[in-house]
């Protein structure tokens, strides 16, 4: 009962913080700041995380290539596609909604419980759509940079791990790349990675926005704005994939 | 002016504010006083409408608060200076920013009409060229006074205070209080201050409305309550021993 009247409050939520700004520098200047904050300090994470996945893929599939009338460059090709199609989407989302989610939930929510939030309600600023809306548009800009940045470095890093493990060569491996590349899936994937932005910025804005008590219970609002947000991150990426690819 | 008539508040079966009425003049300071969980603050936040009212009216110059559109509320709340208990200043930004806020959001003026009126209303509180220090570099009573800046940045015709010596030395309390106080003379705004700081009653109450388990128990000013036989203000007036002898001396 609680998680319904939960989901009706987050689309009320919602329904104010796309209202009109109240001055557009100030939101201009502000989405700028929430690119830098949520965006352009997660490259380094999203790089380490990318480079390793891509690395391990490729390593596991190669290791499991012992049927001869598989080609080689399949090694690429497997590493591609489940790089775009599903390890930079959605698995860097999820870190990405611990990142990024506990830092948006714990900025709010110490600023709710410290009355901050108050004092922008009384000076008549509409204070949803002055903190949530510049990091939704921030993430939904951002984001999908930040996924086509974990794309080309997880191929890369399956090549390296393949090139340093002597398993395959520069050669066969750029074939694999090559093989039956579809524009569509890093459509899919891009669309996905707008989908999770939003998610994980609206949601945890909503539970650090809501926040009750002390910093006990920001701590507490943060984590569960990184498991809820985590949560639907899964559950759209079933329907998104089911709405899209099938 | 502030009116405030029958205005009920419950939180669950809990009933906060019981029927209260009472009136918050201009050019005056308005103190709200009463013991911890008398339903002050509570009212103080239906007042800026931080909480809905279950009954009753709040009058802004005539004008309903509790029946307006949020459009119109926002517009009433560019006309309200509010100074917090924890100063509620935002820590990302610096004094001076944290004093432009409201210019920035609602006038249209320059970047340099901006500084000179944040410079003004810096030296106004005795803070002057400390634009750029950040609120975690500042102790408690500059950061009350940075607030206090701030809520007056925008020439507010309504000022707030929420027990604003609370964690502050006797001397600083003092300046405080004298602060509120010649601000509202000077601006003739309504202020309406919540507090338990005797000091603060006796200092500057020109108006004084003593809440006392939800209810308006007793009205006055700063000169009838040292001398009213109201039992519960009496109580809360001569709590210490120290006032106790105090009243002794007198009688």
């Amino acid at each position: 009962m609680n998680r319904i009247a939960n989901i009706g409050k987050y689309c009320l939520m919602l329904w104010v913080v796309f209202s009109k700004p109240e001055k557009f520098k100030i939101f201009r200047k502000r989405t700028f700041d929430e690119i830098q904050t949520i965006g352009i300090n997660s490259l380094p994470i999203v790089a380490l995380m990318s480079v390793f996945i891509g690395g391990v893929i490729a390593l596991q599939t190669a290791s499991n290539m012992d049927n001869p009338i598989l080609p080689d460059y399949t090694i690429g090709y497997i590493t591609r596609s489940s790089t775009i199609l599903e390890l930079s989407p959605t698995i860097i989302s999820l870190i990405l909604a611990g990142k990024v989610g506990s830092n948006v939930a714990s900025e709010i929510g110490t600023m709710r419980i410290t009355e901050q939030i108050d004092a922008l309600e009384i000076m008549g600023v509409n204070s949803l759509s002055y903190l949530v809306l510049p990091k939704i548009v921030a993430a939904v800009i951002f984001f999908p940079i930040l996924i086509t940045f974990s794309m080309t470095l997880g191929i890369v890093g399956g090549w390296l791990s393949l090139i340093i493990s002597d398993l395959s060569t520069t050669e066969t491996y750029l074939i694999g790349i090559r093989y039956y590349f579809k524009t569509g899936d890093i459509v899919y994937a891009l669309t996905k990675t707008i989908v999770f932005g939003f998610l994980i910025v609206s949601i945890s804005s909503f539970y650090g926005y809501y926040a009750k008590g002390g910093s006990l219970d920001v701590g507490r609002s943060s984590t569960e704005a990184v498991v809820s947000s985590s949560v639907a991150i899964l559950i759209a990426n079933f329907l998104l994939t089911q709405m899209i690819l099938l | 002016m502030i009116e405030v008539k029958n205005v009920s508040k419950s939180f669950g079966d809990h009933k906060v504010l019981d029927n209260v009425s009472a009136v918050f003049e201009t050019g005056k300071v308005n103190l709200i006083i009463g013991a911890s969980g008398q339903g002050k603050s509570v009212l103080a936040k239906c007042l800026v409408g931080l909480h809905e009212v279950d009954e009753g009216e709040i009058l802004y110059d005539g004008q309903d608060f509790c029946q307006m559109s949020s459009e119109v509320r926002r517009k009433i709340r560019t006309e309200i200076g509010m100074l917090f208990q924890g100063a509620a200043l935002f820590d990302s930004m610096t004094v001076e920013q944290n004093v432009s806020f409201p210019l920035s959001m609602f006038s249209n003026m320059s970047k340099a009409e901006m500084l000179d009126r944040t410079n003004f209303c810096l030296e106004r509180v005795n803070l002057a060229g400390r634009n750029k220090l950040f609120p975690s570099e500042c102790s408690g009573g500059m950061q009350k006074r940075i607030a206090i800046a701030r809520a007056i940045a925008m020439n507010p015709k309504y000022l707030f205070c929420d027990e604003p010596n609370s964690g502050l030395d006797p001397q600083t309390s003092i300046l405080i209080d004298a602060l509120i106080k010649e601000i509202t003379y000077e601006y003739n705004i309504t202020t309406i201050v919540i507090t338990h700081d005797m000091n603060s009653v006796i200092e500057i109450g020109d108006n004084i409305n003593f809440i006392y388990k939800g209810q308006n128990w007793w009205h006055g000013n700063h000169k009838t309550i040292v001398s009213t036989d109201n039992k519960e203000v009496g109580d809360f007036v001569y709590a210490s021993d120290f006032m106790k002898q105090i009243r002794t001396k007198l009688a």
